[in-house]
């Protein structure tokens, strides 16, 4: 009876530690930032670049992610074959890399003395420190976070139904449109919501490949540091402005993945 | 009657357990008699330095007899923000005056002292350099990496930019592709070859391994460029740290700077 209760116990302090531990540092964040002087460093020009600049190369990022990674993650989901573990295995890989090998990577494929950077310098494509370098950067890192998602939303739909699809003399094409795509969407738009929040916060990566300037490199991450020197509030401003937005995306992941769960209990 | 108790217990521990946790994360140096017997007899050195006094004063510190020495390096006014935020290093040694001459001000470090100078100069990579001069860097289509306002390189980089026309003062600031939070930045993006040219010390060039080269800059542009470095008020080790401070104006310290590259302080 009492080893009973005392296991509980211990589940729900071990959970209050977690949250305490995880929640303090966001709502001190909001804590240290009167909605005033939030509103009023966000006037500040730098940092409404460093906001659209964020947005719409994370948000380009993402769509190259999904464009390309949706069907390579349909064919790992529904192909069997050799070296299949270590394909998927090596497009995880840079979901446990730090950004700075990310960063470094980049410069040592791409950059003007790296492996192709010749080439592309010769071809006038050279890319280091514009912002095509701050796309490619995000793509990098936030690719894996969407193709292992759609691999495994993919993987979870029934076979039966692609089959019949196909016996009903829909092409393997039009399979993947109208069949695969729509059953698999609460599971895809949970791992465009998880890639496009590794995007927006992407850091390490960017400074070495893309280096910092304002409105053309200088994403959300890199202008909140470059603030913390000199203007803390305008940094936490920033930092409470980037919480919102991934909250936002976090939210969608959840009412997306909450839909997915719904619907195959319902089947 | 005991599961209340347990679960008291068990709060203790865990509370604890946190704390031990938050502590280790928060600051390096552990303040416990028996972490500092493991690290070596007393309390280490915390050393909070600009990111251009990397390698000589990783090498004093290596040879430091009075103390394991814990430096980090990163960008003076980086390191400047953290100290006002309640981060306390032993010593805070910049890349410039002005910062813990401020940070003096506001009673958080003891009085600064100059220790070493400085050469601002134009680097750039020792292969297929397209840069030699300061003139240079106004045509277009050659880019520029500088250090970002407030960090010390950066605003060297500013007064000489300042001491330019100021047609070819604007065009340059057109050409820079990358404003950096610390030195290192700068270097890294002339030594890939990400840029045309960067603004850096003479001794970041001397420590490159030949990845980059130096254009000295004219006398009439060159910045003075004066290092500063003070005991943090309400240090952990105040003796280890003025036994740093000292080293670094005679002694091992100083040899270290002067072989990176680092001029003696002027005499006062």
């Amino acid at each position: 009876m009492r080893r009973v209760r005392w296991f509980p116990a211990l589940l729900f302090a071990a959970l209050a530690v977690v949250l305490l531990f995880l929640t303090l540092p966001i709502v001190a964040i909001f804590v240290d930032t009167s909605p005033a002087e939030l509103v009023r460093s966000l006037d500040d020009p730098t940092a409404t670049d460093a906001l659209v600049l964020s947005l719409w190369t994370s948000a380009l990022a993402v769509a190259i992610v999904v464009v390309v990674g949706t069907p390579a993650a349909y064919l790992l989901a529904t192909r069997r074959f050799r070296g299949r573990s270590l394909l998927i295995t090596l497009i995880e890989l840079p979901l446990v890399l730090p950004p700075a090998v990310a960063g470094i990577g980049l410069l040592a494929a791409l950059g003007p003395q790296g492996l192709f950077g010749g080439t592309l310098e010769d071809a006038g494509l050279g890319i280091a420190l514009t912002t095509a370098s701050v796309v490619l950067a995000l793509t990098f890192v936030a690719a894996p976070f969407y193709i292992r998602q759609a691999e495994t939303a993919f993987g979870a739909l029934d076979r039966s139904w692609l089959e019949a699809s196909r016996t009903l003399g829909a092409g393997e094409g039009s399979t993947f449109l109208r069949v695969a795509i729509p059953n698999a969407l609460p599971g895809l738009i949970a791992g465009l919501a998880l890639a496009w929040g590794r995007a927006l916060g992407e850091f390490g990566a960017t400074l070495m490949f893309a280096g910092s300037f304002r409105g053309v490199t200088q994403t959300v991450p890199l202008a909140i540091y470059e603030r913390f020197a000199t203007d803390f509030t305008g940094a936490l401003a920033l930092s409470a402005v980037l919480v919102a937005v991934s909250a936002a995306i976090l939210l969608t992941v959840k009412l997306a993945t909450h839909r997915s769960a719904a619907r195959v209990l319902a089947r | 009657m005991s599961p209340p108790r347990s679960l008291r217990t068990l709060l203790a521990v865990l509370l604890l357990a946190l704390g031990t946790s938050l502590t280790a994360c928060g600051s390096d140096d552990d303040p416990s008699p028996t972490g500092a017997a493991a690290a070596g007899g007393s309390d280490p050195v915390v050393v909070s330095a600009a990111t251009s006094l990397k390698k000589a004063l990783t090498a004093y510190g290596d040879a430091f007899d009075q103390g394991t020495v814990r430096a980090s390096f990163a960008g003076s006014d980086a390191l400047a923000a953290q100290i006002r935020k309640g981060i306390r290093p032993d010593v805070f040694a910049s890349a410039n005056t002005k910062l813990p001459d401020a940070l003096f001000a506001e009673g958080l470090v003891e009085q600064p002292v100059v220790f070493a100078t400085n050469d601002l100069v134009l680097a750039v990579p020792a292969k297929d350099a397209t840069v030699a001069s300061v003139d240079d860097l106004a045509s277009s289509g050659t880019t520029v990496a500088i250090g970002a306002e407030g960090v010390p390189v950066g605003d060297y980089t500013r007064t000489v930019l300042g001491r330019l026309p100021a047609a070819q003062a604007k065009a340059i600031l057109g050409n820079v592709r990358s404003n950096e939070p610390d030195v290192g930045g700068v270097v890294g993006k002339v030594a890939t070859g990400a840029v045309d040219a960067g603004f850096v010390y003479a001794s970041d060039v001397r420590g490159s391994g030949g990845r980059i080269v130096a254009i000295e800059l004219p006398a009439k542009l060159e910045p003075t460029v004066r290092y500063g470095v003070a005991v943090v008020t309400g240090a952990k080790n105040p003796t280890g740290a003025k036994a740093f401070v000292d080293g670094l104006l005679q002694g091992r310290g100083a040899d270290e700077l002067r072989s990176a590259g680092f001029g003696a302080p002027p005499a006062s």
